[in-house]
């Protein structure tokens, strides 16, 4: 079911969300966050401003206009930034801080990881790996993994 | 031209320089350069950033050539980040012209970047030439500014740490090292001792061979041969219970002083890290390293080291015996013995993992204990007991299907050498017996073998043992050394200033700080007078605590400096540089032991002259009289049982006892109804005459005395002056104020009926 938005969204020459609401306030910079982006990403986006604030909850994505829904899910995209990784080619040492050359969905890259408790178990079968730096690294289903990978990942569980 | 130092093309990497040195024009100089790492679709791919002195040059691998733009009125180059991704975009007045994407690693190369980005964009527009901020060192690999007496740079050298090797048993030599001559004695019983323990299968030969079979065959027994044997026999046993016991002695000895050593330098290291890493451990797995882990390599060096260095010694001299009376018959015997060796290597790999994964299933399971009973009441209030209850059930199945798993391989193992034992013994009589019908052997011989197999196989056994208590050492001495490698995130200058005195003069210079990908505070410019009390306002979450903690230095910062009477604090001792602050928090921590003690925690020489009058200061004098024991009462966890303003005022006689130049109230007042606040603030007026003050409240009134209050939002400086002025500025003081004052009106009223019980309870206590 589609129904009118009570607001108004565009992207302008610099590349950010503008967003009118019925009142006539303009706002530049608007952002997309979703609410839970890992367990239900689709369920629950909100527009914020700048500083924060929120602007409007979008229920489920579906339910807006083709054309704001592109708007949105672009924005989304282009901060979204969460590899999942594939393959594990090798890590430098079953000791942390260990660096880890991997293959994502995302390409070939490296990073390193701390210490173990930055693996954190999602469900039973998940992992989200965070790096030095917080990016998040995401292992869906490690069970699914080949061999050589889940023997390295065993190592660190 | 001072400029900042122009950067030589060829830190750039090769491929990129190789590219990119025919495409510069004469003059032109590379400033600075950032590599991306990431598309604009936000997949891994390489390219780098470039700022000469004519251009910004950016190539991606993937592209043919190299893209630039040239200095023009209203280009900008400006960054931001998200969740540890960061976009570099270039605007110029109507449009954004490009962006990338990149993974933040290196920020302030980044900065770097940009800043002489608009430098030279400047200079192209107006002709202006820039003189940098003095003619200051600065790094050479990321450009931040040094401070004369520093040569490396604090942050650089902070992010080069090398993984540690995964020889781990190894590294406890370090701890070893002072026992040396000890050990060494202990080896040498050792040896003695095991060598005793041959003699009697030894002796087992002759006394068949000259004294049983001869009597079988009809020969008269010789006495006296008999005597000689037996009482070898004897000595040798009694012997061999000397030295043994000599060696146990001797080594459980060194051993134990090893693993006291290891505990207390684990926890002296653990003490120096920085607030950061404890933010990021839990207590119940920080509290298992230190206690159970020392403890297993404790037990590790002193018996299952100690058991396998005699084995091996046995085996050895058992083999050379063995090889000497018979060497056809001793190679049968330890055919076994490379067979058994490859067992155990095979199943030493899959044991070390099973035994790491218990030891961190182990930890989980007293981290829900450690989670559960400090929020205990939370638990209880919430009836949720149950669920608590199905956690540590969760953490505990979990546990045993790991130790499921790895008892599965393990009780295997056992069973096999056992085998592997029976069969060898059976080779040997086969093969013996074989022999003897040659007569190629005695009976003697073969019974000396089978008794010195017997020792040695069971000694095979018991080696085979090594292997699981091996690997459950090194995962123990890994984790240890996890902690012990772990290097300080607020590191210790290489080449400290000593300063005798503080005067209390704080600048602030750009201060940006990052926790994680969340950027925290930026560009942070305030100065601080000797003896000025400054107030932080803002909501929660704008970065005043923060701003403390990097001023306390609990972090460093991540960018920009803080200046302490004109030194960076980076370049001062940690310890020295925090005995200059007393720190007053929202929630006074007592440890256990007297009022006195508590109170001379950061001075314990001081004398009761002082403590007392510290104690009047802070207006604790009074209550503490009270109290049944007066300063010799027992207060923090099992003690006595004091309010929270009681506890506030004994943390603020513990501030005013060091008499520190610098002081910071974070939310001192905060926890306490409006007349307990009444009488801490009269603590706190003692406290704060004459001392850099800087003060966090919650309460905007608590701030009236301050002489400059500084109102933060969102990580950054919106508003600077006192309360009058930034009252009639009517800004976002003002509305704080306004905000406040109305829901200060309800508090109290609200207050009223229960301040009355509650100070009259106090008083009973």
């Amino acid at each position: 079911m589609s129904h009118v938005p009570t607001f108004e969204l565009l992207r302008n020459a610099f590349g950010r969300l503008v967003f009118n609401d019925q009142s006539g306030v303009t706002l530049e910079g608007v952002i997309p966050v979703r609410s839970f982006p890992i367990t239900d990403p689709d369920q629950g986006i909100a527009l914020v401003d700048a500083h924060g604030h929120e602007l409007v909850w979008i229920e489920r994505l579906i339910d807006l206009p083709e054309g704001y829904r592109q708007l949105i899910e672009a924005e989304l995209v282009s901060r979204e930034f969460m590899p999942e990784i594939k393959r594990l080619h090798k890590v430098s040492s079953f000791i942390t801080p260990s660096t880890w050359h991997v293959e994502t969905d995302r390409g070939d890259t490296s990073f390193s990881l701390k210490g173990e408790e930055d693996i954190r178990r999602l469900t039973n079968s998940s992992l989200m790996i965070t790096d030095s730096h917080g990016v998040h690294f995401l292992i869906r289903n490690r069970l699914a993994l080949d061999r050589h990978s889940r023997k390295l990942l065993d190592h660190f569980l | 031209m001072q400029q900042t130092s122009p950067l030589l093309i060829n830190t750039i990497p090769s491929p990129w320089a190789d590219s990119l040195s025919p495409l510069l024009l004469e003059e032109e100089k590379v400033l600075s350069w950032i590599t991306i790492d990431l598309d604009t679709r936000l997949y891994f791919a390489e390219g780098i950033a470039i700022v000469t002195t004519q251009r910004l040059l950016v190539k991606m691998a993937s592209d043919d050539a190299w893209q630039a733009w040239h200095y023009q009125p209203d280009v900008m180059l400006t960054q931001r980040d998200h969740a540890g991704v960061g976009y570099l975009e270039l605007f110029d007045g109507y449009s954004r012209l490009a962006y990338w994407r990149y993974r933040l690693g290196n920020d302030l190369a980044v900065n770097r970047l940009i800043e002489s980005f608009a430098q030279q964009r400047d200079r192209h527009l107006s002709g202006k030439v820039f003189s940098q901020d003095e003619e200051q060192a600065r790094c050479p690999r990321c450009g931040i500014a040094l401070s004369i007496d520093q040569d490396e740079c604090p942050v650089c050298e902070k992010q080069t740490h090398a993984p540690p090797s995964t020889w781990t048993l190894l590294r406890l030599w370090r701890f070893a090292k002072p026992y040396k001559g000890r050990l060494l004695i202990g080896f040498l019983l050792t040896l003695c001792s095991t060598a005793a323990t041959l003699v009697p299968p030894y002796l087992t030969m002759p006394l068949m061979d000259n004294v049983l079979i001869p009597y079988q065959n009809g020969q008269p027994i010789d006495i006296e041969l008999v005597k000689l044997y037996l009482s070898g026999l004897l000595g040798a046993a009694i012997l061999a219970w000397i030295l043994g016991w000599a060696r146990t002695y001797m080594l459980a000895l060194v051993s134990e002083r090893i693993g006291a050593d290891l505990r207390t330098t684990t926890y002296e290291h653990l003490l120096n890290l920085s607030q950061e890493y404890f933010g990021g451990k839990r207590t119940g797995d920080l509290m298992a390293r230190i206690g159970a882990e020392t403890d297993r390599i404790n037990l590790f060096i002193s018996l299952h080291l100690l058991d396998f260095a005699t084995d091996v010694i046995m085996i050895c001299m058992t083999a050379v015996i063995l090889v000497s009376i018979n060497p056809w018959l001793a190679l049968v015997t330890l055919v076994p013995l490379p067979i058994i060796a490859w067992l155990i290597h095979l199943v030493r790999d899959r044991l070390r993992i099973g035994f790491e994964k218990v030891d961190r299933i182990w930890a989980e399971v007293n981290n829900v204990l450690a989670d559960t009973i400090p929020g205990i009441r939370v638990v209880k209030a919430f009836a949720q007991e149950k669920r608590e209850a199905a956690r540590f059930l969760a953490a505990n199945q979990r546990n045993l299907q790991i130790n499921d798993r790895v008892n599965r391989v393990w009780s295997l193992f056992t069973p096999t050498v056992t085998l592997l034992t029976e069969i060898g013994l059976l080779v040997v009589w086969v093969f013996g017996i074989w022999q003897i019908s040659k007569d190629q052997i005695t009976v003697g011989v073969l019974t000396a073998f089978l008794a010195y197999i017997g020792r040695f196989y069971i000694r095979l056994d018991s080696m085979s043992r090594i292997v699981s208590v091996t690997q459950k050492a090194a995962a123990g001495t890994k984790r240890i050394f996890d902690i012990l490698d772990h290097v300080s995130s607020v590191p210790e200058s290489i080449n400290p200033v000593h300063l005798a005195t503080v005067q209390g003069r704080i600048e602030l210079r750009n201060v940006g700080f990052r926790y994680g990908t969340r950027s925290i505070t930026r560009n942070i410019n305030l100065e601080i007078q000797p003896g000025e009390m400054i107030g932080l306002v803002g909501h929660s979450g704008s970065g005043k605590s923060t701003l403390v903690n990097l001023i306390c230095r609990f972090y460093d910062v991540t960018e920009g400096a803080i200046i302490v009477d004109g030194h960076d604090i980076r370049s001062l001792p940690v310890t020295e540089y925090r005995k200059h602050i007393g720190l007053v928090l929202q929630e006074p921590f007592l440890f256990y032991g007297t009022i006195a003690e508590n109170i001379a925690y950061g001075k314990p020489d001081a004398t009761h002259a002082d403590i007392v009058a510290a104690a009047r200061a802070a207006h604790a004098h009074e209550f503490i009289l009270r109290l049944p024991h007066g300063y010799d009462s027992l207060v923090g966890e099992r003690g006595q049982a004091l309010s929270g303003g009681e506890r506030q005022r004994i943390s603020i006689a513990r501030a005013l006892l060091i008499n520190p130049r610098i002081l910071i109230l974070d939310e001192a007042t905060s926890s306490v109804d409006t007349t307990t606040e009444k009488d801490i603030q009269k603590a706190l007026d003692n406290l704060v005459r004459g001392r850099t003050t800087i003060a966090i409240a919650h309460r905007l009134s608590t701030l009236r005395e301050a002489n400059r209050l500084v109102v933060l939002d969102r990580g950054r400086i919106v508003e600077i002056g006192n309360h009058v002025e930034l009252m009639s500025r009517e800004g976002y003081y003002h509305r704080l104020y306004q905000a406040q004052a109305r829901n200060v009106d309800t508090e109290e009223r609200g207050f009223i009926p229960v301040v009355e019980p509650h100070s009259v309870v106090g008083d009973h206590k």
